[in-house]
């Protein structure tokens, strides 16, 4: 099975209540918190796509899309 | 279909704290229904009342939002009269083993269809942070200011001994197996638990110094292990997870056509 490539994170920041989860699980350490709180993926580059964040998100606030 | 298509999403974002483990099980829950591939039409979900009892109001399914503790006996309900659709009862630990606990032991015993879910964050939550019959000792609550000195209930053994088919145990840190274990609780046919182990970092954690919602899912990382492993030979206290209970016996809605059948004879 081919790599997944990563196209972009969707990322809700209505629903996004700033708990960190995402951003400590992220095996590659892509995403971060902005200054209001909000998830921002920083480093989209070396975004694996393993889709932990957006499984793991008690916010339903991110999505990754892939090609 | 997208699980975003599974959800009420004039209702978002949703009243759950942040950090909050029952988004996770929410999360885990809309993609083992969306892997089978089933339709809003075919299930019913039935809860009672607390946190976890919210997430019937975030789903697009039939749903109805009971009473304290008696979801299982209105799931029973429905699952008798319309025993074509499928049944997902989420609780909260006080829901199902407190207020609930009979409704529980008699579904398990009947072994009738339905999956229900314990999001076991050993805690009421919503009430303010009261323990409950799952804090287990040495636990600070609301009600437990000195700590509490109630031995818990081990979700696993009680549904085992009470007559449950199905039972597993996970994690909101091992989000692949709460897909993984609802999807095949909600094929198993009979009575089937799910316990997942959700942090509350606003009660719980506060008073208990577990730290933020990061801290908890990583606590929870260290204090289980897979059924069988050497840690747990080793280290007796850890929480085991997995597939405890997977087997037949006859279903109630099945034996109860049979019954009626044989009422009906000659008629």
């Amino acid at each position: 099975m081919a790599k997944p490539k990563l196209k972009q994170h969707h990322i809700d920041q209505d629903w996004c209540k700033g708990c960190g989860i995402c951003v400590e699980f992220c095996p590659k350490k892509v995403l971060e918190l902005n200054d209001s709180d909000k998830v921002v993926a920083a480093r989209p580059k070396d975004c694996i796509c393993c889709k932990l964040c957006e499984l793991r998100c008690p916010d339903l606030a991110i999505e990754i899309e892939t090609e | 279909m997208a699980i975003k298509d599974y959800l009420r999403e004039r209702f978002f974002p949703h009243i759950w704290c942040p950090g909050c483990g029952h988004g996770t099980v929410l999360n885990g829950l809309l993609r083992a229904v969306e892997q089978l591939g089933m339709s809003r039409n075919e299930i019913v979900m039935v809860s009672g009342i607390g946190c976890s009892a919210r997430i019937s109001g975030y789903i697009d399914f039939h749903t109805l939002h009971t009473i304290h503790g008696r979801a299982l006996a209105f799931a029973t309900g429905v699952k008798m009269s319309r025993p074509e659709l499928n049944l997902i009862v989420p609780m909260g630990d006080g829901d199902a083993l407190a207020i609930g606990g009979n409704h529980f032991i008699h579904a398990a015993r009947r072994n009738i269809d339905i999956t229900a879910i314990v999001m076991n964050n050993r805690i009421y939550g919503m009430t303010g942070g009261q323990f409950s019959p799952l804090s287990g000792p040495d636990i600070t609550a609301t009600t437990a200011p000195f700590s509490s000195i109630d031995p818990s209930f081990d979700v696993v053994e009680l549904s085992k001994a009470a007559g449950a088919t199905f039972v597993a145990r996970t994690t909101t840190y091992h989000v692949k197996q709460i897909t993984d274990y609802i999807k095949q609780a909600i094929l198993h046919e009979g009575f089937a638990v799910v316990e997942i182990l959700s942090q509350c970092p606003t009660h719980f954690g506060r008073k208990n110094k577990e730290g933020s919602a990061v801290d908890m899912m990583k606590r929870y990382k260290e204090v289980t292990t897979p059924i069988g492993s050497k840690a747990k030979q080793e280290n007796p206290d850890l929480i085991e997870r997995g597939i405890f209970v997977q087997k037949e016996r006859p279903e109630y809605c099945k034996e109860y056509e049979k019954m009626v059948e044989r009422a009906m004879k000659g008629r």
